[in-house]
């Protein structure tokens, strides 16, 4: 008797699409459904006004969660009050969208009010398995609890509301496996972006990328969150981690996670989520921890990185007319001439937040390198929190008086100065070190110019007063 | 929104690669609560200085290229934020179709959802066309849905390849979610099944 034939290996990527298949509609497309819709105030309101316009209702309005983050200001006194009297409108329409179609929102003064991607995992609404869509690209930041997570415009935002699904092409699928330990001052941020060098800026472009390996199983899901995260910057349309008990762990007991019963039924569900021996990636990456060292971008795009210890490249030693055309117009913006070391570069402004690098864990890192220190004169350092409960542990833990004793200004959550939309904008020609994932012209202000690093570099930064090697402020003192 | 199905204009090269949305939006345009008003915002800090004057070197500022209807644009077109924005503000400017040779994942959707074309060529090919259209004598062309085809100055043709989906939706024009919406009784039947295997996922029965 012939045994049926086993099932085809496939990877985590291919089950979890699998699994929210509810037709096929071609060859490469799927109508897909959409476990969780996260919204924010500046890319959700064409999409509620198209379902007014339309005379749709929402589907299931359950299933969305509104958070208010990218235009609130963070001033240290938290307030409602929306001094942009455009932002203030989207601030209110958001809440009038969310109120009128039946979506719970986390406003300004809500406890629970953040970053979107810092308070979902928060709350434990990502759940390994699930499909989360958003209208912010970060969204493969739930890729650290084996969620598919993937950034949508607003008309895909109005096409969930209205359907709970979405037209989707299945990606092609990249494993990135990470070996041996990482050396003191190196960090997951760190990390993705010595990934986002190799691959380049459309390195990962229609594919979803499952990291692996024995260092990111060692990684907290901080670190995970962050290399989730951050490989949007290569291209990737979804970033996936098999979750495992270190996850269940971080899960167990949040507000949304499933009690009881539903969490045993869950954990045992959760813990067949990982890719098969023999699943076929079509394409693999792999990279030796060991070998990697503090990362800052010196350019325009968050592919032009180099080691702290390095010098700014000279686009004359390019062969691609492209990307040395990209390198000379991002040496004039950021006004740097080959050859100079990037470390001892003057920074007017050093900030730590947003949705990358927010997170209590950051902050910790970060504090590490302050505790006892003053921020140099002439540098201006703001920390703002991910979310307003990671301001709440860190100001149990005493973290905000390191900040605030070494010269940082300690600030409400939100995206602030990782997109500028609020009022923390760099003004034209200041150079920022910066824990957060663009670098683009223009991103943090008009004119203003964007270092990426880790948290903990940006603090190392903010005391030189320069572009500085972490691992002069670490170990003995 | 509006089909494409074949349109005729001229077409302006903006070579660089890695042009991100916060470059095509910048942030300051991102607070409205509709999608109207965007055209001046599009390319903003590229098109005019820091007074809000024209800068004359930017391509779309030039003469025979400011009413381009066509970009004939560098690698990785649209990467970074999810933006719409940045594709509403290029049809408002009276942009129909971008000529390249990639484009960002999110960016590209966005412009199929907007009547906006993205053209993926192969790299030789799309420098080829910006180098034709460097010439403001030869930047008239056009593009052929239908027929998957440009017609470059002077009748010299290259096709492209376009995912059929996405093609149809161009061409047609139609609501997205209506021809979703057919398929309701399959979601809510797929629903059923998928909370019932997975009932933690069923965000009606989340315990207060």
């Amino acid at each position: 008797m012939m045994n049926a034939p086993a099932a085809k290996p496939a990877t985590l990527y291919e089950k979890i699409v699998e699994a929210h298949t509810i037709r096929e509609l071609d060859a490469t497309h799927v109508l897909l459904y959409v476990d969780r819709h996260v919204l924010n105030e500046y890319t959700s309101p064409q999409a509620f006004a198209g379902l007014r316009q339309a005379g749709r209702r929402v589907s299931r309005p359950e299933a969305s969660l509104g958070v208010v983050d990218h235009v609130n200001p963070t001033a240290p006194l938290r307030s409602r009050l929306v001094p942009d009297p455009q932002a203030a409108r989207q601030v209110d329409y958001f809440e009038e969208n969310c109120r009128e179609f039946g979506i719970e929102c986390f406003g300004i003064l809500d406890p629970r009010q953040g970053i979107e991607h810092v308070v979902v995992p928060e709350q434990g609404i990502a759940l390994p398995g699930m499909v989360i869509a958003c209208g912010d690209s970060h969204t493969t930041t739930y890729g650290a609890f084996g969620v598919l997570g993937f950034g949508v415009g607003t008309s895909e935002v109005e096409h969930v509301l209205a359907t709970q699904t979405l037209v989707y092409e299945r990606l092609k699928n990249m494993r990135i496996v990470v070996r041996g330990s990482l050396p003191l001052g190196v960090t997951a941020k760190d990390i993705v972006m010595s990934v986002i060098r190799r691959l380049g800026a459309a390195g990962a472009t229609g594919y979803a990328v499952e990291f692996d390996g024995p260092t990111v199983g060692a990684l907290d899901l901080a670190g995970r969150m962050t290399l989730c995260n951050m490989i949007v910057e290569a291209g990737a349309r979804g970033a996936l981690i098999a979750p495992d008990e270190s996850a269940f762990r971080f899960l167990h007991g949040r507000a949304r996670a499933p009690r009881g019963a539903h969490w045993d039924r869950a954990i045992e569900h959760w813990r067949g989520l990982h890719t098969d021996p023999d699943a076929a990636f079509q394409r693999e990456l792999q990279l030796e921890a060991s070998q990697i060292a503090p990362l800052v971008s010196w350019g325009t795009s968050p592919e032009q990185v180099i080691g702290i210890g390095d010098r700014i490249p000279d686009p004359a030693d390019e062969v691609d007319t492209t990307r040395r055309g990209g390198m000379s117009r991002a040496l004039g913006y950021m006004d740097l001439q080959p050859g100079t070391p990037i470390r001892g570069i003057k920074i007017d402004r050093a900030f730590i937040g947003s949705c990358t690098n927010g997170r209590l864990e950051d902050l910790r890192d970060a504090a590490k390198i302050l505790a006892g220190r003053r921020v140099a004169a002439g540098v201006r350092a703001m920390v703002v929190p991910g979310s307003t409960q990671v301001r709440r542990d860190a100001e149990a833990e005493g973290i905000d008086q390191v900040f605030i004793s070494a010269g940082f200004e300690w600030r409400q959550s939100g995206c602030s100065m990782c997109l500028a939309m609020n009022d923390d904008v760099l003004e034209s020609g200041e150079r920022c070190a910066s824990s957060t994932n663009r670098n683009f012209e223009g991103r943090q202000g008009r004119g203003g110019r964007t270092h990426l690093m880790s948290p903990a570099m940006v603090a190392a930064a903010a005391l030189a007063g320069h572009i500085a090697d972490v691992r002069d402020f670490q170990g003995e003192r | 929104m509006q089909p494409f199905t074949k349109v005729s204009g001229t077409a302006a090269p903006l070579p660089q690669g890695n042009v991100d949305t916060d470059v095509i939006m910048p942030k300051q345009f991102l607070k409205g609560i509709t999608r109207e008003g965007l055209a001046r915002g599009c390319f903003y800090d590229l098109r005019y200085d820091a007074a809000g004057n024209e800068r004359p070197e930017f391509i779309l500022n030039q003469p025979g290229y400011r009413q381009s209807v066509f970009l004939a644009v560098g690698p990785n077109f649209g990467c970074g934020s999810s933006r719409e924005h940045a594709v509403w503000g290029l049809r408002q400017l009276g942009v129909r179709a971008l000529i390249g040779s990639s484009f960002a994942s999110i960016f590209q959707d966005n412009c199929f959802r907007n009547g906006l074309l993205p053209v993926s060529l192969t790299p030789d090919q799309a420098r080829h066309v910006q180098a034709v259209c460097s010439d403001p004598a030869h930047n008239t062309l056009e593009v052929d849905l239908t027929a998957q085809a440009i017609l470059l100055h002077g009748g010299a043709r290259i096709d492209f390849d376009i995912d059929p989906l996405r093609k149809d939706d161009l061409l047609s024009g139609r609501d997205a979610i209506a021809a979703t919406l057919q398929y309701a009784a399959d979601i809510e039947s797929f629903e059923r099944e998928h909370w019932k295997a997975q009932p933690w996922l069923n965000p009606l029965l989340r315990v207060p």
